[in-house]
């Protein structure tokens, strides 16, 4: 359950640059999580509605794009995507442990009001 | 329109893209180049709606904790182990045994992760080497800040190899970066050969996996072949080592490997990436 302290870390970081901003309020948070990052987006979920009562995120909307994972092929020279990584290159059929993207744990935007 | 929102409102002013160039995410998700903040606003009633572009790694923090870690010990020359397991797999016994047949080739330190007691920093302490003992609490991983503390406690003088008994966990470790130089995965024979699909971010993330327990292969009828395809499958670019701790069939092969790292790390050029 590292889900918790990672969407602690996401939330400190969006209520920082909210204050930067000037924001009175935080309605909308968006995340970028790769398929492979370890976390589970449902888990991430939970953690938020625990999370934000009582901040100026209270209430606001969490949207999790999710990043698919891209492997690289070294033989073919050309990239694949799988959903997991048991990842095979669909020409030669060789496993491929270059992950180019799906790792990702990123907050992406967010939408505040200023009253 | 709004398409950021939702809110269906015309934009006043139009969304500001970014000049710079925003590649495939690597997966140690480093961060170094600039993010300006753009945005756009529109009014809702009263209050006026923003949108940060934001684009912050979450484990920003941890990863920068983790290369300052990473940039003092090669300073120091010095070889930096994270090991990670599921409970139970003998990582501490592990780390005893290779100490042990180090004997005075490398100097070795341990820090130690557990969620409470101190009994693995007890137990190791036998070894002879020097041991800091990390309780998480609740924290079900070891973090770059937990190590920066703990090798405070260290004297370094003269130190060859740290090893980093990291919490037993297949899961959590994987996502942070202690400034390790090799991160190494644990497989004892008595987890199943199909663990490195279950649990594939941490096999992945591993610069080497040993297969370890090797004394009790014939009780677990442990399928050799079946668990090095798992492993290569998933993390093709790892070393594999194949060992027991209690007979020390295999620790050789080990430790030379560890030296031959630690010759590596002593002559690289501490500001080479």
């Amino acid at each position: 359950m590292h889900e918790y302290s990672i969407m602690q870390s996401a939330l400190n970081q969006a209520l920082r640059e909210a204050r930067l901003a000037g924001a009175s309020r935080v309605h909308a948070i968006r995340l970028r999580i790769g398929v492979l990052s370890g976390v589970v987006p449902d888990a991430l979920r939970f953690a938020f509605e625990a999370l934000t009562p009582g901040t100026f995120a209270d209430g606001a909307l969490l949207m999790i794009d999710e990043v698919p994972a891209r492997f690289w092929c070294a033989t073919c020279r050309r990239e694949f995507v799988s959903a997991n990584l048991y990842a095979e290159c669909p020409d030669c059929r060789h496993p491929s442990g270059e992950l180019r993207a799906g790792r990702e744990m990123e907050l992406s935007s967010m939408e505040v009001d200023h009253v | 329109m709004c398409e950021e929102c939702g809110c269906g409102l015309p934009v006043e002013a139009p969304v500001t893209v970014s000049a710079h160039d925003h590649p495939g995410h690597d997966e140690h998700h480093h961060h170094d180049h600039d993010h300006p903040h753009h945005h756009h606003s529109h009014e809702h009633g009263a209050e006026e709606c923003q949108t940060l572009d934001l684009r912050h790694a979450i484990l920003e923090k941890n990863d920068r904790l983790a290369e300052r870690n990473r940039g003092f010990f090669r300073a120091r020359g010095l070889l930096v182990l994270n090991l990670l397991s599921s409970p139970g797999s003998g990582k501490t016994t592990l780390i005893g045994e290779t100490i042990r047949r180090l004997g005075g080739r490398l100097k070795t330190a341990v820090i130690v992760g557990d969620l409470a007691t101190d009994n693995d920093a007890r137990s190791l302490r036998k070894s002879g080497a020097p041991v800091v003992q990390i309780n998480t609490g609740t924290v079900c991983h070891l973090e770059a800040d937990m190590v920066a503390r703990a090798v405070k406690q260290l004297d370094l003088t003269g130190l060859d190899l740290l090893i980093i008994e990291n919490v037993g966990n297949l899961v959590c470790p994987a996502s942070y970066d202690l400034g390790e130089d090799l991160r190494v995965v644990l497989l004892p024979v008595t987890d199943g050969e199909d663990k490195p699909l279950k649990y594939p971010p941490i096999f992945h993330t591993a610069s080497a996996v040993i297969i370890s327990k090797l004394d009790l292969a014939q009780a677990c009828n442990f399928n050799r072949e079946a668990v090095t395809a798992n492993i290569r499958h998933i993390a093709p670019h790892a070393q594999l080592f194949e060992l027991s701790a209690k007979t020390g069939a295999g620790l050789d092969d080990w430790c030379d490997y560890l030296a031959q790292q630690h010759k590596a790390v002593k002559g690289r050029d501490p500001l080479d990436s």
